[in-house]
């Protein structure tokens, strides 16, 4: 994949993650996981949690990590600019009218829509993703997940927080456990 | 200067904006509202809520939306690029040791873990996107049919595999559908 066929691939994905947040996660896997084939859940999973590790958009960084993945360095920029170049010329753009804009009943009912096809496509990676982290390790694997996933709901607990929690856990757990006998 | 301002406030957003999605909110408005004052509260409402309707995380919608308010276009770059800063330096000190030929096993062993956690993480936020956008209230229940309607098309065709991209534009036409039907219907 050429730098600029990686660019128009992000900022493509950029234009439609509304929100913010994890919804570039299935846009991202649809490109390079499953269509393109360059990456593997886990690796893709790896690069998500890579992420977290830093203050900024997820998104941003997603995209510069999976650059980084693909085109190294140069890679890595080309991710940055084509993720944050969507939403500067939409509301640089959309400024001066966005009180309309905001208030608009069409726009709204587009949104409302948008809102559910983005929860479907949301629950449905979702689901293929922990088939993919619960092959290996599956009693481990599937204790953290649940964990993980019912802090977050249901603890207002910083996500960076629990992201470093989990990376300790996993230092500690593999060092005395080793890789093929952990359960 | 504005430029330097506008710089050296967004610095300070995209570095201490850890977690993502609108957790980034009351760091925003505590830099953007209360100490430089360039928004006023209900304009920061209005950030928010311009937001959700326009692609991009919040941090770089309202680096955007200020930048422009204080310095035009100019300002918005030298705005959204400050925000972003302090992650790109991050992950490409990070990514040189991550990506390097031979992994350490500290890493592998912390992805060994991070992996099905960072499931659940997305998991916990596809479920918030879920409840906020097809229920209108959770006590009492109250869904909105239109966001309902095009939740059930899209999933049923999304287990068929079809593209991310045309199934959110289909959402959207769910979503005109919808409220011409309650247009009609006087609603």
């Amino acid at each position: 994949m050429s730098l600029w066929k990686y660019f128009i691939k992000i900022f493509k994905i950029s234009m439609l993650t509304f929100g913010g947040g994890y919804t570039i996660v299935p846009l991202i896997r649809e490109e390079f996981v499953r269509r393109e084939s360059l990456l593997s859940d886990d690796e893709m999973l790896s690069l998500i949690a890579l992420s977290q590790t830093v203050p900024g958009p997820i998104a941003v960084s997603t995209a510069l990590l999976t650059g980084y993945r693909l085109k190294g360095r140069p890679g890595a920029v080309v991710g940055v600019a084509a993720a944050a170049l969507p939403p500067l010329i939409t509301i640089s753009v959309l400024y001066t009218f966005y009180a309309w804009f905001a208030e608009n009943f069409w726009v709204r009912a587009a949104l409302r829509g948008m809102g559910g096809a983005v929860s479907a496509v949301m629950l449905i990676a979702v689901y293929d993703l922990a088939k993919a982290s619960l092959k290996k390790h599956r009693i481990f694997s599937a204790v953290l997940m649940v964990s993980a996933f019912l802090t977050s709901l249901l603890a207002s607990v910083n996500t960076g927080l629990i992201v470093l929690i989990l990376g300790l856990l996993g230092i500690i757990a593999f060092k005395f456990v080793p890789e093929d006998r952990m359960p | 200067m504005i430029f330097l301002r506008l710089f050296i406030a967004f610095l300070e957003v995209g570095a201490f904006a850890f977690g993502g999605g609108y957790a980034a909110l009351p760091l925003i408005e505590r830099v953007i509202v209360d100490r430089y004052g360039w928004l006023t509260l209900k304009e920061m409402t209005d950030v928010v809520s311009i937001s959700q309707i326009t692609p991009g995380p919040i941090a770089l919608n309202a680096a955007t939306f200020v930048g422009t308010r204080m310095a035009g276009i100019p300002g918005a770059v030298v705005a959204s690029a400050a925000t972003v800063l302090p992650q790109t330096v991050l992950l490409l000190i990070l990514g040189y040791f991550f990506f390097r030929g031979k992994r350490s096993s500290v890493i592998e062993r912390a992805c060994g873990s991070l992996r099905p956690g960072v499931t659940g993480l997305i998991g916990a936020a596809a479920i918030s996107i879920f409840f906020s956008s097809v229920f209108v209230s959770t006590a009492p229940i109250a869904l909105d049919p239109v966001a309902l309607a095009a939740f059930a098309v899209i999933f049923l065709l999304r287990l068929k595999r079809i593209n991310i991209i045309s199934l959110v534009m289909l959402g959207a036409g769910v979503g005109l559908l919808g409220g011409l039907a309650e247009q009609l219907a006087g609603l």
